[in-house]
């Protein structure tokens, strides 16, 4: 009985991790494939040469990735500045002080988290293009730090096991809130600051919705929308289609299999925001 | 979002209970003027500023706005907008077309729980002694971390004619259940269904778990010297305790699917029955420039979500689920 059991447990587990690699791992061998052989063969069938890297330069240079790499790390780069800041500050403010309007905040804030985005882009894509950002890059690095609750919820709470005693240390040596914050509370919140770079990353370098809509420049374009602009020209080219999907899972890939711990953290604190 | 809730307000809570430590106003010794003790009070208007900003402009301007656009007729365009009363909503609720659009939502509805459940079963098995955990833990998560357009693409892929399914079905035999899996209007949408729970199980699984891994391992003992069997520690330890997380998966598996855009768009673009709200939201508003209707369709769509969130609320209450 108890063998029977752990032997139904280990198949399933496999079950499912066939389930999850069968897929990609056909991306795998077809980015491998020449163009003949991806027709020729079975999608099964290994490909001939594992070093015909062919597909890999098509890809990357055809489908301007290495541009779409920069955009993407660019608005990365700015939006998570901007995140940081502005969740420490929102923390800062509404941990470190009483003030008239505080509970209404605090209430603000909570009844964003409430609203999806993806519900409001009709009526935000016409503030983006009021404010001349449509077609920007802007226009992305302002709504990924403008709107982000989680990462704000993120140091709100972790604002609290910052003691107080050591602001008020600095307070009586004559540190003014400014550099409270800049030399006390922002060094302190590292860790907090880690888990957002790390789930605020992911989620920048997947993200489809927001440049599809307002980035129409393909210079301008983060990973995403390239990989996207794949299904056209090269519609019927998949192997060469299938090498832009590794090129962009790979980089992933490599940063899961090194921050593995810190990345399950860091969802499971986010998405209990 | 249930413990975002308690925590901001449990804080303000602590905060007003406990004497006023974090006020150093007008405490300040080394001869502060009035001018500096102004500037005191107003700091931490200062630091929200740019924040509280920042979320009135880009989160509540659209939806009040979002809710005026729905009663009026604008196309995006136009100087003037008309008010014409609900006549979009009537619209959203009597063209087929739109409907149609909640139909396909309840596909990803059920897709959710299907997610649910099976995230259920791993995240429980491999919260016991297993080999390779660490393994298993990331094959199963790794798919929430590929690009939603990615995992569209590689489905296509997978489901074309002659792709790797059907050659899998082929070699075991089965070619009688061979179909156009993304072209068949009576099939695609399980098909897209069934990616996405490929894509978000992961994600679920490892909040699961690691509420289950967070359960103080002395209930157990105390259960297994009560005689506790492994299904008996399952609906009467590990389901209770993680309750508000499983109510948590379910608020996010509800609004996504009523909010589901990539993986239709990349892989149909809402054609054979496909399309989903968020789809025909952005062809109307962005194609057709009907901008009033497509707001109206959005509005309905927030007010979905924040009822499901409600009812949510209303059936598991969170001071209910503290075991310890």
């Amino acid at each position: 009985m108890k063998t029977a059991t752990s032997t139904a447990k280990y198949l399933t587990l496999v079950i499912a991790s066939i389930c999850t690699l069968l897929p990609l791992g056909l991306i795998v061998f077809g980015s491998f494939k020449t163009n003949q052989e991806f027709l020729s063969t079975g999608p099964l069938t290994p490909p001939q040469d594992w070093f015909n890297f062919e597909n890999y330069a098509t890809a990357f240079t055809r489908g301007g990735m290495g541009l779409a790499f920069f955009n993407t790390v660019l608005i990365f780069g700015a939006a998570i500045i901007g995140t940081i800041f502005i969740g420490a500050a929102t923390a800062y403010a509404l941990d470190r002080f009483r003030f008239v309007g505080r509970a209404a905040v605090v209430g603000l804030f909570l009844l964003a988290t409430l609203v999806p985005g993806v519900t409001t882009q009709v009526a935000t894509f016409q503030i983006i293009n009021a404010l001349g950002l449509y077609g920007s890059r802007w226009a992305l690095i302002l709504l990924f730090m403008g709107t982000d609750i989680v990462s704000i919820y993120i140091f709100v709470q972790f604002m609290r096991s910052i003691p107080k005693s050591l602001d008020e240390a600095a307070t009586i040596e004559g540190a003014g809130h400014l550099r409270i914050f800049f030399q006390i509370i922002l060094p302190n919140l590292k860790p907090a600051i880690a888990t957002v770079v790390i789930i605020k990353g992911i989620g920048i370098y997947n993200e489809f919705f927001l440049p599809f809509l307002y980035l129409n420049d393909p210079s301008t374009q983060p990973i995403s929308t390239a990989l996207f602009a794949f299904k056209g020209p090269y519609g019927s080219q998949w192997e060469v289609i299938s090498a832009g999907v590794m090129i962009t899972i790979i980089p992933i890939l490599v940063l899961f299999l090194f921050l593995q711990r810190y990345i399950y953290n860091g969802f499971t604190s986010g998405a209990t925001k | 979002m249930t413990t975002a809730a308690s925590s901001f307000t449990g804080q303000a809570a602590a905060a007003a209970s406990e004497p006023d430590l974090a006020h150093p106003t007008g405490k300040t010794p080394g001869g502060v003027g009035r001018g500096s003790a102004r500037y005191r009070r107003l700091t931490p208007y200062l630091f929200l500023l740019i924040p509280v900003g920042l979320l009135l402009l880009l989160t509540y301007t659209p939806v009040v706005n979002m809710f005026w656009y729905s009663v009026t007729d604008w196309d995006g365009l136009d100087k003037t907008k008309n008010f014409i009363g609900a006549e979009n909503y009537v619209e959203v609720f009597t063209d087929p077309e739109n409907l149609r659009v909640f139909y396909v939502s309840l596909f990803y509805v059920v897709g959710s729980f299907v997610q649910m459940a099976l995230a259920l079963y791993f995240a429980t098995i491999l919260s016991a002694k297993i080999r390779f955990k660490n393994m298993w833990k990331g094959i199963l998560f790794f798919p929430y971390l590929i690009n939603g357009v990615a995992i569209g693409l590689i489905f296509l892929n997978f489901l074309k004619p002659g792709g790797g399914l059907d050659t899998v079905l082929m070699n075991t035999g089965l070619e009688s259940l061979i179909h156009q899996w993304t072209g068949d209007p009576d099939i695609a949408n399980y098909s897209l269904a069934a990616v996405s729970v490929w894509r978000y199980t992961g994600l679920t699984f490892v909040m699961f778990l690691g509420a289950i891994q967070s359960i103080n391992s002395e209930i157990y003992e105390a259960a297994a010297l009560d005689g506790a069997n492994r299904w008996d520690e399952f609906w009467h330890i590990i389901l209770p305790s993680i309750r508000p997380i499983v109510g948590l998966a379910f608020i996010l598996g509800i609004s996504g699917s009523l909010s589901v855009f990539e993986i239709p768009f990349v892989m149909t673009n809402g054609a054979n029955g496909t399309e989903t709200f968020v789809i025909r939201t952005v062809w109307m508003a962005f194609e057709r420039n009907m901008v009033g209707l497509a707001s109206a369709m959005a509005v309905v769509l927030l007010i979905f979500v924040l009822l499901v969130t409600w009812l949510q609320r209303r059936l598991v209450p969170e001071e209910e689920v503290d075991l310890t």
